[in-house]
């Protein structure tokens, strides 16, 4: 039997704020508490296929500032489009397609995930990351994309980044940079203002 | 390819609602871009029982340094459901929450209200063939925050599911019945009136264990698809 409530008012259970104090249960030793977490930054291990990159970004509010308590997590496939499809699936390919970070152990408040750059899934779908984000002052979470700035032609043939108005599509391309021999790419999320990110029903 | 069941955003609160100070910064005033969801979306993390600790579910024992935790020990089950009333299996459930006294073990938490030495107030578990969880917890206490004069938060437990997409993503709270702060609560009233008894769980005799434990029934409802997926299984 379902709890009252459902029985005469069934539907999705409304959404509520991850709040201010979710490190400790979803990411505790990011934020060096004494519990494990099911995901991290680690997306990609030892031997995954593809190019490795680190995904980096900040979540920024509407008066420009960085957010120290957001949650960012992400999904995506490897450098072969290819998502693990099971626990021993991500064990072999040494890829876990998923990660979580929150924004408040770097010293930047950046999110910092290791990974490898991802192929593309689909015919004529460029490669992108699915991000989540969440964070205190949310009472729900908001969904969108990282594409890759220097995947000009397949961005170009995309259909979603089509139906995305051309002046606001830069707000989903992750920027290319390298030193060191570290490839990093950087997408930084716009709450609000003039660079508000886009955000998808999806 | 799976095709979702939409977001049903009359059941959500809205991302601005200024009632809740913070959302006016942080929330997106744009209109989303309506998209068809690609695997991307489709997927759910993959995690096994491995990932779960054997006392990951009871919060009363998974963080004892010298004794049991304070407080009313109390059982959370419910079933994880998608509109279609099918049972999401096997999927994780996560949950944080604040001890008897209302304070939080997180260190930006200064509310002066004691510590537990043996309560964390985190736990997870994953939901067995018939999409049912099972916490065994402290009743958390009510606690003050900052958002305007004499605020206090009604007592509640955080809970982070997935279910079986990505975008079938929820972050919840779930709330006890007959608690006289919901109706000061803007993340309470930030929720469609319609649709906020479904965040307040019920008191289940046949749940509570004699001489141990109350029991609260807290059920979750998740966006759902016109097809299952098994390979994550």
């Amino acid at each position: 039997m379902l709890m009252s409530a459902l029985q005469t008012n069934f539907g999705q259970t409304p959404s509520q704020t991850v709040g201010p104090y979710f490190a400790y249960g979803l990411a505790a030793t990011q934020y060096g508490y004494n519990f494990n977490q099911p995901f991290d930054d680690r997306v990609a291990l030892e031997g995954a296929r593809g190019e490795r990159i680190r995904l980096v970004g900040r979540v920024i509010d509407g008066d420009g500032k960085p957010i120290n308590d957001a949650m960012v997590e992400i999904c995506q496939p490897d450098g072969e489009g290819h998502y693990p499809t099971s626990v021993e699936d991500a064990k072999a390919r040494g890829f876990r397609g998923f990660g979580r970070m929150g924004t408040g152990t770097d010293a930047h408040n950046r999110f910092v995930f290791q990974t490898v750059k991802p192929g593309a899934n689909a015919a004529g779908e460029a490669p992108f990351v699915g991000v989540i984000v969440t964070m205190r002052g949310m009472l729900l979470h908001a969904f969108t994309r990282a594409y890759f700035a220097d995947e000009t032609k397949a961005n170009a043939e995309d259909a979603v980044l089509a139906q995305v108005p051309a002046e606001r599509r830069g707000t989903l391309l992750a920027q290319r940079s390298e030193e060191g021999g570290q490839v990093t790419y950087t997408f930084d999320i716009h709450m609000q203002g003039e660079r508000e990110t886009v955000f998808f029903d999806v | 390819m799976a095709k979702l069941d939409p977001r049903d955003w009359d059941s959500h609160p809205s991302y601005i609602y200024p009632g809740y100070k913070s959302t006016v910064k942080r929330g997106p005033t744009k209109p989303l871009i309506p998209i068809k969801a690609s695997m991307a979306e489709l997927r759910q993390p993959v995690y096994g029982h491995d990932s779960i600790g054997e006392l990951d579910h009871d919060l009363t024992r998974n963080a004892r340094m010298n004794g049991e935790p304070l407080g009313e020990r109390m059982i959370l089950t419910g079933q994880v459901l998608d509109e279609r009333k099918r049972p999401v299996r096997n999927t994780l459930v996560e949950l944080w929450q604040a001890n008897a006294a209302g304070r939080y073990v997180h260190k930006v938490d200064q509310h002066d209200a004691p510590l537990d030495p043996n309560f964390l107030g985190a736990g997870r578990c994953l939901t067995d063939s018939e999409g049912r969880y099972r916490f065994l917890t402290i009743k958390p206490g009510a606690y003050p925050w900052g958002n305007h004069p004499n605020a206090w938060r009604p007592q509640h437990i955080h809970l982070s599911l997935f279910g079986e997409h990505f975008a079938s993503r929820l972050v919840t709270q779930m709330y006890f019945p007959g608690d006289p702060l919901l109706q000061y609560d803007p993340m309470v009233t930030g929720t469609p009136e319609k649709y906020r008894n479904r965040l307040i769980a019920d008191f289940s005799l046949d749940i509570t264990e004699d001489g141990y434990a109350l029991g609260y029934q807290f059920d979750i409802v998740l966006r759902g698809a016109d097809e299952t997926h098994f390979e994550n299984r």
